[in-house]
This record gives structure tokens, sequence and C-alpha cells, in this order.
């Protein structure tokens, strides 16, 4: 049963990661409880974590230096958990926008924006967004200005990216939690850009 | 606690702003090297640290001792000479040092 409850045959990859986990069960390696315990703190993980590191970054200007200096250690300053990983922050400028994709597969950090948008895996995206980024972007929505240099970031080995977005014109009374608000998994990404509505 | 010691590693051959070259070589396995950058000459953007060759790792290896990693950073214009977009437009990829040369 999927999980819109409609019955249908598995599909090769559903047969194949059910087949295991059974194994792995039966074997005493692993519970169901543990398997359903990891599951759920996948689900867990939202963008919103990305979004605190983004609006700290922007309010506190040491902090943000940190931040690109060393992502890892600054997201372990705000209490996020980032066993083993190496995280680098890129940050965009008006002569800088950065993006983010992973040809190979597809890496994606996980835990500060949780599990990746069906997009992120397509081969579409894993292939085009280092050929041609700007015809990408523009499919987002995204037009970036000539003048601006594209830097796609992929990501092939150990370390994961995070996009530090610019923070938008008229923003400037906010408070971090009002700003980390306006912080969307996909600006994080850097397949869109932050707006003060939010959208 | 004391401080576990490093796992051995292959000493870093490049710095900051060397122009390195991507081998250009197709043998099989787990590589994590695409095939589009193999041959394209670069530049180093900045040294990662050493990590356990993921070549090895997938054949049950230790992947000891550890490669250097690098973020090369590439023009777009010579990746793909058909690119439609400024010359400044650069594309950035994490490479093991084993798969670099001089450039």
């Amino acid at each position: 049963m999927n999980d819109q409850g409609a019955y249908k045959p598995f599909t090769y990859y559903q047969l194949m990661e059910t087949s295991l986990r059974e194994l792995l069960v039966e074997k005493g390696i692993l519970s169901d409880e543990q398997v359903n315990a990891e599951v759920a703190a996948m689900r867990a993980r939202q963008p919103e974590r990305g979004a605190r590191v983004v609006a700290r970054a922007w309010t506190e200007a040491a902090y943000k230096k940190r931040l690109l200096a060393n992502a890892t250690a600054a997201c372990e300053e705000l209490g996020l958990e980032i066993p083993g990983l190496h995280l680098v922050a890129v940050e965009n400028t008006p002569q800088v926008h950065n993006a983010i994709v992973c040809t190979l597969c597809s890496c994606y950090p996980r835990v500060l924006l949780g599990i990746p948008p069906d997009w992120y895996k397509s081969r579409n995206y894993r292939s085009r967004m280092v050929r041609e980024p700007r015809a990408v972007l523009a499919e987002f929505g995204l037009r970036i200005p000539d003048g601006t240099q594209i830097r796609v970031h992929d990501s092939t080995a150990d370390m994961r990216y995070l996009v530090l977005p610019m923070r938008p014109k008229g923003t400037e009374d906010w408070d971090e939690a009002r700003l980390a608000g306006i912080v969307t998994r996909d600006a994080m990404i850097g397949v869109a850009v932050p707006t003060v509505t939010g959208g | 606690m004391p401080k576990l010691a490093e796992p051995p590693a292959v000493a870093a051959k490049f710095k900051a702003g060397d122009r390195v070259r991507v081998r250009k070589t197709a043998p099989l396995g787990h590589i994590r090297t695409p095939f589009y950058i193999r041959g394209h000459a670069g530049e180093i953007e900045r040294l990662c640290g050493a990590f356990p060759n993921p070549e090895e790792l997938a054949q049950m290896r230790s992947g000891l001792p550890a490669q250097p990693l690098y973020r090369v950073r590439f023009r777009q214009k010579e990746v793909w000479p058909d690119y439609r977009g400024p010359d400044s437009d650069v594309v950035e990829i994490e490479i093991f040092q084993h798969w670099l040369e001089k450039a």
C-alpha cells in the first residue's frame, strides 16, 4: 500500500528496499522500531533548520564570517547536529549567484534541508544544471542578469552545500525569526531568491 | 577524551590558485569524477581536506591513505564551447588529487 492508500504493484526499487529491510530484520541486524525511528527522524528534518542558519547570518556579521569559514562548526553553534558532514556555505552577492546540484546522484544537505525535492533528483535537473544553468533557473522563474556570475556547485564527493542568499531590501527592521520565515528551501539550493512576501 | 589519531593521508600537492587538469581516463568502478569534466583544465578553489578514496571504499577496502580533495573551478565556456551565458560563469566540482595533474 502506498502513502495514498491505493494498492499498486511494487516497483523494482520498492521491492529491493522491502526485501533488504525484511532480511535485515529477520537476521536481527535491525529492528522494525529502528527503521521506523530513522524514517521519522528523516521526515522531521525540515528546511526550517537551514533557514535559522541563514537568518542568523543575516543579522550577525560575525556569525556570517564564521559560517563562511566553517559551516559545520557554525551550524553546531546553533545546536544543529551535523554528524560527520562537511558543510560549505556559499554566499550570494550582487556579483555572484550560487546554485547546487549533484550530477552523479543526489547529494543534498539533508541535515539542514530535509528530504530533497523530487526535481533535485531528476535527470533533467542534474544533467542540465551544469550545462545550461541560466535556462534551468529561468524555468524556476529566476532570471539572473548577465552581469552576475553564476557559480554552479557540483556536489560530487564529501562536501555538502548551503547557499546563503542575499537579504532582501525592505527587511531592515525584521527580527531573526521573521527573517527565517522567508528563507525557502529553494533559496538555499539557489534556484530561487527570498522575497519580502516569502513567495 | 584523547583526540583520535588522524587516518594516514597522502600529502596535498596543490594549493588554491594552482592550474590543474583532470585526467582523461575511464576506469571501471565507482568513480566520483564526473565524466563531463575529464580532460578539462581549471583552478584550485580550495583544499577541502583528505578523505578515504571512494573508489577503494566501493570495493570494501579502507580507502587509506586518504586522498586530498579539492574544489576545482572551471570556466563554463571552456567546459562547453557552445555555452550560452557570460564568460564569467563557472562550475565548481570536488575532485580527488589522484585525478588531477598540473596544467
